[in-house]
Parts: structure tokens; sequence; C-alpha cells
């Protein structure tokens, strides 16, 4: 074939365009390198050292030998799989409720989900605090509208945690819940109504499916970010409930042992990553299962 | 699958409005058993409100509605036994097509063979057999649509809704559908309420085509008396070329420009009229040609001409300076390329077409 005329400067020209949509990411990748990679790496590095500075993986073995560790991540694991729930029951409805309100109405009941997220947490978490302690509001109306006697132990204990952590995590639940609700075109719902699916058949067979992407996504979203949550279980827990992100502030705080902070950073980054991949695998099972009952 | 049960529909009365918008005004309309009646309008008229209060998804002000001698007025969706086919076809994406199909059996507790049977044969019926194990975003639009369609009569049901199924797809396509669809209904012989906006579409496939306007029935007829006789002018506008021209009426002998024309029954009501020409329905007559029995014959003048390949459309003055188009078939005696503006021509309208709009001085 004889060379098309201009070919080579037309190739040149595809090239510049490539490398300027590249230079377009550069700055990002570069703060992610610096803000990222490396302090992680050195977290991993930090953790595989000893007291004495020799490399060895005596805060892994003494994670693995004392209970205490064991527990801290049980409470962990337990308090975010609690919230998580909680918000699911609490937010599905209130997707679906503003998915079916007119768009405008709609957008400004999602600023008032949103409104919490633009108060800062220590000011919720301390607000709770107030709200939920043994003279605070909610205890001083309950006893003198006689729904109980004497005050109830709502805060410094896992309700108290459960209550601030819920509020502070719904938003997030309630956003990919909402836009995926949004998406789903009503004449699906029309279509299945017209074909003989009751209420609950419509929701279970058409609507729980289409939607189920942004309960996923939510779902990971608040469970991850349950994870590694600090201020909020150590105000309102009360010390009773020590999850990791809290053990790590003691172990720095109260012990100067940066090793054994970080191979509990080390742990916690890994189980989070292994929990996401594990999700994402269950999900794609679970909606091709759906998929093979239906067809 | 051939079933020819069905049932005819009734509404009476049925009414929505919308603050003080009347969608639906009072709206009395009889489908017939086994008919496919046409809902023709333009958009904003009320036909698409008319269809989703048939299928239960907009409830009325008041009125009644049965299917057969049943009211149904009350009964919500899911239990109104309807087929209907959406204007986006509204397949469910995350089923296969043979799921999407047979998934209103599955909510009538057939399944296994029967079920498999059953969609296999519907799918067959739209000419899509073996295509059960696609995925609804591998088909295009005109397999979508004969999925939807499938979808909608797999379970036999004895009404069956389409609100602008053709809308998406193109021409060609849309021209061939509308000949499957109806040639389906013959098959199937269930009473069918198409809702459509093109005229066209509205003539090829119904049995009686009701034009709505303003949430009211403008007219209900047949294709054939919709068009040659229209009730008004709204009708008479919305469905073919048409041009309105002042007459008068006098004895009952119809004036045109103080030109006598023949009518095919005389008329009633003197004073002044509003006569429909058809652009097609005038004939321009070659140098040496006549009229002939059954035609009146109208003098013009010739303003311009407008090559449109299977025809010319020309505009011509006739003798009182009224401007009226005249359709020239490219195949017809007149070369239309030999004609200059200014020219005087020869027009012939049959008697028969001869009409005045009717709510104005009725032929009968």
């Amino acid at each position: 074939m004889t060379a098309l005329p201009n070919a080579l400067a037309l190739q040149r020209s595809a090239r510049w365009e490539r490398l300027g949509m590249v230079s377009l990411i550069a700055p990002a990748l570069l703060v992610i390198g610096l803000t990222m990679l490396i302090p992680v790496g050195w977290l991993f590095y930090l953790s595989a050292l000893s007291d004495a500075g020799n490399f060895s993986l005596e805060h892994y073995q003494r994670m693995w030998e004392q209970p205490s560790y064991g527990r801290t991540f049980a409470t962990t694991f337990k308090v975010s799989l609690i919230t998580t729930f909680i918000c699911i029951l609490l937010s599905y409805p209130l997707a679906y409720f503003l998915s079916e309100l007119p768009k405008r109405v709609a957008t400004l009941c999602m600023v008032a989900v949103l409104l919490p997220l633009w108060t800062s947490l220590l000011v919720r978490t301390y607000a709770w605090l107030v709200l939920l302690q043994r003279k605070g509001l909610i205890n001083n109306w309950g006893i003198e509208l006689g729904l109980w006697d004497e005050p109830l132990a709502l805060v410094h204990n896992l309700t108290g945690t459960l209550v601030g952590m819920v509020h502070v995590m719904l938003p997030f639940l309630v956003l990919p819940l909402y836009s995926a609700m949004r998406a789903i075109d009503r004449d699906y719902l029309r279509a299945a109504a017209n074909l003989g699916a009751g209420p609950l058949r419509r929701f279970w067979l058409v609507f729980f499916p289409l939607a189920l992407p942004g309960l996923i996504t939510g779902t990971l979203i608040v469970f991850i970010l349950c994870l590694g949550f600090y201020v909020t279980p150590a105000v309102l827990g009360g010390g009773k409930v020590i999850m990791v992100a809290g053990r790590i502030a003691n172990d720095i705080e109260l012990f100067f042992n940066w090793g054994a902070a970080s191979a509990l950073g080390v742990v916690l980054l890994l189980l989070t990553m292994l929990l996401i991949f594990g999700a994402m695998r269950l999900a794609r099972i679970g909606s091709a299962l759906v998929n093979r009952s239906q067809s | 699958m051939v079933s020819h049960s069905s049932l005819p529909i009734t509404i009476t009365q049925v009414t929505k409005t919308y603050g003080k918008v009347f969608a639906l005004d009072h709206v009395d309309l009889h489908i017939k058993s086994g008919e496919f009646l046409t809902l023709l309008g333009p958009s904003g008229s009320g036909k698409t409100t008319l269809l989703t209060v048939l299928a239960g998804f907009t409830r009325p002000d008041g009125g009644s509605l049965k299917f057969g001698d049943k009211e149904m007025i009350t009964v919500p969706p899911h239990k109104r036994e309807l087929g209907m086919v959406f204007q986006n076809y509204a397949l469910f994406p995350h089923m296969s097509v043979a799921a999407n199909v047979a998934f209103p059996l599955k909510l009538r507790g057939i399944a296994g063979a029967e079920s498999a049977r059953r969609v296999e044969r519907a799918l067959e019926m739209v000419r899509l057999g073996g295509f059960g194990s696609r995925g609804v975003d591998q088909l295009s639009g005109g397999q979508r649509q004969r999925v939807a369609l499938a979808r909608a009569m797999v379970f036999e049901p004895r009404i069956m809704l389409m609100d602008e199924p053709l809308s998406a797809l193109d021409k060609q396509l849309r021209e061939h559908m509308q000949i499957e669809l109806r040639q389906l209904h013959e098959q199937l012989g269930m009473t069918t309420v198409y809702v459509t906006h093109d005229q066209r579409e509205a003539l090829t496939m119904s049995d009686r085509i009701a034009v709505i306007n303003g949430g009211r029935i403008m007219q209900i007829d047949t294709p054939r008396v919709i068009y040659e006789r229209p009730a008004n002018r709204f009708v008479a506008e919305f469905i073919g070329e048409s041009t309105f021209v002042p007459v008068s009426v006098a004895a009952g002998q119809l004036t045109l420009g103080g030109q006598v024309l023949q009518t095919a029954e005389p008329l009633t009501g003197d004073g002044a009229h509003t006569m429909l020409l058809r652009p097609e329905r005038l004939r321009v007559l070659g140098a040496t040609q006549e009229a002939g029995p059954g035609f009146n014959l109208l003098q013009a003048t010739l303003v311009n001409a407008v090559y449109q390949g299977d025809s010319s459309l020309l505009q011509v003055a006739l003798a009182d300076g009224t401007l009226v188009q005249v359709r020239s078939a490219s195949n017809g005696l007149v070369d239309s390329s030999q004609l200059a503006a200014g020219q005087a021509l020869r027009l012939a309208l049959a008697v028969k077409d001869t009409v005045l709009l009717s709510d104005q001085g009725s032929p009968a």
C-alpha cells in the first residue's frame, strides 16, 4: 500500500492528543503517589520493625496471641455491621420515597439529608452526647412525660455509638440508593403491573433487582467507612466500645508504639480490601443468580 | 395461542381534569369486540390519558369503564388482564428475552415446560424464535418491539393496548411493522386500542379511528369516512392535506366563486359554508381532455409548482382568487415540468368529493 498523504502528520497529532489527555491526570497521580503510596509503604515498613529497630514480625505475633486484639477486631466488625444494617433499614424507604417525589421537591429533601455532612463530625458527636446523657434532653423528657422512671443508659455504650454512627453514615447510603432508584424508569413498574404483578411482586421482581447496584455501592461505602471510625465511638462509646482506630490512637498516644499501631493499620487495610473483593464477587454471583432464577 | 376470545370496551362519561384543564372531557366510547380502534390526536390531546385510564395507571375523576359487562374503573392495573405494548417497550433490563416473555406466565403460576413452550411460541409469532437466551440490550429497536409484543400477548389477554409502539422505529421498519401488527391482530382477534399521532399509521391499520382533541372525541368512524367526510375543520386539517374554501349554499345548491357546483345530494342550510378540497382529489386536465359526467370543472391559474418526486404540489388561484393546492401525480397526463406560472388550468373535481365540512350545514 502506498503511503497516504499526511499520514505521518496525522499520527503525530493523534499522539499529541493522547499525551494531552494523560497530562490531565498527572497532578492527581502525583498527589496520590505522595500522599498514598509513600505513607502506606512507610506504614508497612514501620509495622515490620521491632522496638529495637530490627526487622521482625513481633507486632503481628502479639496481635495474634493477645485475645484483646481479636476482641477489638470483633467489636469493629460487629459495630460496623449493625450500623450498616440499621442504615439500610432507614434509608431504603426514605430513598424510595424521595425517588417518587417530583424532582424539585426531591432535590430540596436531598439537601436536608446532606445537611449533616456540612457540620463538623465533632460537633455532631458532642451534640448527641448532650442529647443522650443521663441528664440529657431525651432522658429528661422521657421521665417528665412518664415514659420511663430511671434515666436510660443511652450513651457511653454501644447504643450511643450506634446512634452517632448511623446518624453520620445515613447520607452515604441514601445518596447512591436515591440515584439508583431515580434512574429506574417507572414504566418498568407499570409494565409489571400490567402483566399481573401486585405491589409486592413488582417490588421483588423488578424494583429491587434494578436498585440493587445502588444498594451494594452504598452498603460497601458505609461499611468500609464504619471500619475506620474513630471519633464517634471514642466520644459516645465511653471506653466500652473499642474499635481498631481507637486502639491505634491508644498505641500511639499512650505507648508511643508506632510499630504496633502500624501493624494494626496494615491488618485493617488488608481486611478491608479483602472484604471489598469478597463483596464484589458476592454481588456478581448474586446478580447472576437473580438473573438465572428469572429466566 | 390462536384465541379468538375478545371483549368489548364501553367507556361512559370518563372525565379527568388536571387543575382546570380537561385531559378527558366526558368521553363516551364503545369499542366492539375484536375491533382495532386507533386513538388519533396531537400531543396533549388526551389520547394517551385515555389509554392509561384503560390500563389503570391513571385514576379518572369519574365515569364508567366496562370490559364486557364488568365494571373496571376501580380495578387495580394488575387485575385487569390487559396486554400492553409501551412506547419505550419497557422490557425488564435485568432479564433475558425469554424471562421477559415468561414474566406474565410466571405470575399466573405457569412454569417449566408449559411456560417454555408458550414463550417459544409467542417468540415465533413475532418471528424471534430462538432469541430467548439473548439479553434485552443485545436486540435492535425492531426486535425489542417484537419482544414487547410477544410479552403482551403470551398470556392471551382479551384486550390489547398499544401506546405509540412504532414511534421509535425508522420509517421503513415502521411501515413493515404496521402490516405485521395488523396481521397479528387478524390472527389473534383481540380487541385492540392503539394510540398514535401518525395519521398515516392510523389510516393504514385501523378498523375505526377516534380523532381526539382537547380531551374530546371529535369524530369516530372508519378511516375512509374520517378522510373523505371529516366532521369538522380539526379532523380535516389533522388528517391529510386540505384547503378550505368559502362557499355559499342557496336552495340546496352549492356556489363557489359564482360557479354552481354539482353535489352528490342536495344541501340543506342556506348561507356561508366551508368546502374541503383535498389536493389529490383535484385533477389537472390536459388541453383536449374533458371533465366528463360526475365531475365539476373549475377554472384556475397556476401560481407555482413544487416538484416532490412522486408528484408535484401546485398552488393555483381559482376564478375568484381563492388559493388552492393541487397534487399532480408525476405519472399523470399533465407534465408538470411544462407548466409555467400564470398559465390557465382546468381542474376536475369528482361530484362525490364535492363536500362541505359537515358541522356547518351537512349533506345529511
